[in-house]
């Protein structure tokens, strides 16, 4: 096992750059994810890496070691493919032992490690079938066979279980989280779900038009998103933006929104007058008709131990996470309380996080924190 | 899905199947006739062969067969009576036409000519195909459409358009008649077909196989090898028989460039008519015969064929 360190990796398809100057490490025995939409270049790095494709710029050093011009086969690491995909023409036991017998290892060997591999994902009944016959959960195991059964440097996996319907998809994550928890291997998981990352990562890497848009635990990330972007992908529903201008002078604790004074977490730097967010997370709004914020009810999703309430506010629709227990009817006047200690602050330009009480416990990954969104 | 692909997979209403399975029938008919009458005629005698009118029912006898393997020389019937008791079915025929068997035809070497000319052109024609038709797939060729467009141009002329300087430059060459020469000729012909056959059914497989492969240790080759190859099985074959059925068939080549110990079956079996009188038998003996390999590979691989040919069709 080995720490990845990827250091300002770059790649362009003629004029297209598909990633920008990425760095990240991904410690030795962690669990890495890369989320983002589709094309944000989730593949293209994860293919960089696996020496798949030669990056335009930057460095990729496995394990302290620089393999960035290295052939594929040098590097000693295991792919899982998005499509992909196992031989339709070797059975499962072939498949699992295939990587094994390019290192030209004797055949008892390899019936004993593809048999520890098979028990381990407890796929061992279904070692001398045809692949073309099993299920989703199953072929998938058998790609994960491939993989663990060289015991290879690390794990690149690229949207593994993109193809697997919800019930199974949330049973092999509970099973890849397990099995990663048993045999600890550094590993970087694709993903544009976010259940997904969140569910599994030790470290996430939000990604967007080529651009990491923030490095962190997926609470940093959640709690603390480092641009707009992060902020409205992750969550269901996403964090809710109210305009508001001006600038902010350090040490302020307050600002104006839609004529209503709100509190906010102390602001840890000097902002020139701009367009600003503020940005609310769903679960941090309660009802309060004492509150200077108002809106009226414009729909509401009922989801059995809350319900996501739709508010119709001067700035647009807020929605807030609140009990089911609340009875509203459409139209009615609500006051809008937010929790002053978790709301996060934005410059609309630059899209980026504005520095306040939140972030004063960041943890340093050794990584650029948070880059700039580009407008 | 636009509207008019998505008619097309509409099941066809049962008229339009009946009439659609009425001309197929109607057609495999009429195409089957003359390899019917071929194969009636290769067991009648010479008379019975130029009957007139044509006789459905006959006799039949190996007389075409014998003729087609042998050739005779003609003797007294007093001479043929001086002999021994005949030797064998042909014998026999053959006596009754007052000749005796001199010796072997040429129809035999002829006939393996063929086949070595035909297989050793489809195996390179294949070979070269598939390491080409990977590349163009697979890599970043420069220029690739253009090379692809050039690779394909070389079949839009009639082949027999070049057949003077091709005769020209075989004779400097001393390639005339030999079974190398046709086989470079039929490769040089075939290749062009193979490549782009083979790499619409190599696009087809996912580069991630190779990948993966590469990934896991392989290099490129082994990958190739071991991942890619299995799974082009169907497009190899179809591309082979494809290749095959032209190398077997052609003649305007075969006719200007081998006269002798490299002949094909194809020039050869017309030159029988003139060996003693018009001998249609020995003729309709040749040619079912020379039907016989194709036909054998064809039902071998006819579902390989199938898929060749429904190809444009089946693709993504
Ligand atoms: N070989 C290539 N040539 C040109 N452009 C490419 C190539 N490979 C990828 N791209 C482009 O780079 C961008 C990033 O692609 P990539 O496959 O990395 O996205 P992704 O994040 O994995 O998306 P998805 O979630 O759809 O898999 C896309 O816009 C894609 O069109
Ligand atoms: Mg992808």
């Amino acid at each position: 096992m080995a720490e990845i360190r990827v250091e300002h990796l770059r790649k362009a398809f003629g004029d297209f750059v598909a990633v920008q100057d990425s760095s990240f490490v991904v410690g030795d025995g962690e669990f890495f994810v890369m989320l983002g939409p589709s094309g944000c270049g989730k593949t293209t790095t994860l293919r960089m890496i696996a020496g798949l494709e030669l990056p335009t710029g930057g460095k990729i050093l496995l394990g302290g070691e620089d393999v960035t011009m290295r052939r594929a086969r040098e590097r000693d690491i295991a792919f899982v493919f998005q499509l992909f995909a196992l031989y339709p023409h070797m059975n499962v036991r072939k498949n699992i032992g295939f990587p094994l017998l390019a290192q030209g290892m004797p055949g008892i060997e390899i019936r004993q490690r593809v048999e520890e591999t098979a028990k381990l994902l407890r796929i061992d009944h279904l070692l001398n079938k045809s692949v073309s016959g099993l299920s989703g959960g199953d072929r998938q195991r058998v790609a994960l066979g491939r993989a663990i059964v060289r015991r290879p440097k690390c794990f690149l996996m690229d949207e593994p279980l993109g193809t697997l319907d919800t019930e199974f998809r949330d049973l092999m994550v509970h099973e890849l989280r397990e099995l990663h928890n048993r045999i600890h291997a550094t590993t970087v998981y694709v993903t544009h779900d976010q259940m997904e990352a969140m569910s599994m990562a030790d470290k996430i890497a939000v990604m967007n038009h080529g651009v990491i848009e923030q490095f962190g635990t997926p609470r940093e990330i959640y709690d603390r998103p480092a641009t707009m972007f992060v902020a409205d992908f992750i969550g269901s529903p996403p964090m809710n933006f109210l305009g508001f201008g001006g600038g902010l002078s350090k040490g302020a604790s307050e600002i104006v929104v839609q004529g209503a004074k709100v509190a906010v977490p102390e602001v840890r730097e000097d902002i020139a007058p701009a367009d600003m967010a503020l940005g609310i997370r769903p679960e941090h709004i309660r009802f309060d008709d004492g509150s200077k914020l108002r809106g009226a009810i414009y729909g509401t999703e009922y989801l059995g131990t809350t319900q996501i309430v739709a508010v119709e506010t001067s700035g647009g629709i807020i929605k807030a996470r609140v009990p089911a227990e609340i009875r509203l009817n459409p139209g009615d006047q609500v006051g809008l309380a937010l929790s002053s200690t978790r709301l996060s602050l934005f410059e609309k330009g630059s899209g980026r996080a504005v520095r306040t009480a939140i972030h004063d416990t960041v943890i340093h990954h050794g990584a650029s924190q948070g880059r700039a969104h580009r407008g | 899905m636009s509207l008019t692909s998505a008619h097309s997979v509409v099941a066809p209403s049962v008229v339009s199947k009946r009439v659609a399975g009425t001309i197929i029938v109607l057609y495999a008919l009429i195409s089957i006739v003359p390899l019917l009458w071929i194969f009636a005629t290769s067991f009648k005698t010479p008379p019975d062969s130029i009957a007139y009118p044509p006789k459905i029912l006959f006799q039949p006898s190996l007389e075409g067969y014998c003729n087609l393997f042998s050739t005779r020389t003609r003797q007294t019937p007093e001479y043929i009576n001086s002999l021994g008791p005949a030797t064998g079915v042909c014998d026999e025929t053959v006596r009754k036409r007052n000749m005796v068997i001199a010796g072997p035809s040429n129809f035999m070497p002829r006939f393996v000519n063929s086949l070595i000319i035909a297989f050793g052109s489809t195996f390179c024609a294949v070979f070269l195909g598939t390491l080409s038709a990977y590349g163009f797939s697979r890599f970043k060729v420069p220029l690739a459409d253009d090379l692809l467009f050039f690779i394909l141009s070389t079949r839009m002329m009639p082949p027999i358009a070049v057949a003077i300087p091709i005769y020209l430059m075989y004779r400097e060459l001393g390639l005339s008649d030999t079974a190398l020469g046709m086989i470079l000729l039929y490769t040089a012909v075939n290749v062009s077909l193979a490549v782009w056959l083979l790499k619409g059914f190599i696009d087809e497989i996912p580069r991630e196989y190779e990948e993966a492969a590469m990934i896991d240790g392989y290099t490129r080759l082994q990958a190739f090898w071991r991942t890619v190859l299995p799974q082009a099985t169907t497009g190899i074959a179809a591309t082979a028989i494809f290749c095959l059925i032209f190398a077997w068939n052609e003649y305007a080549f075969a006719a200007l460039l081998t006269s002798g110990t490299a002949q094909t079956a194809p020039p050869f079996i017309p030159t029988i008519i003139g060996e003693g009188g018009q001998d249609w038998p020995a003729v309709a003996a040749g040619t079912t015969i020379f039907l016989v390999p194709i036909l054998v590979f064809t039902i071998l691989l006819r579902k390989q064929l199938l898929r060749g040919i429904t190809f444009g069709a089946v693709r993504k």
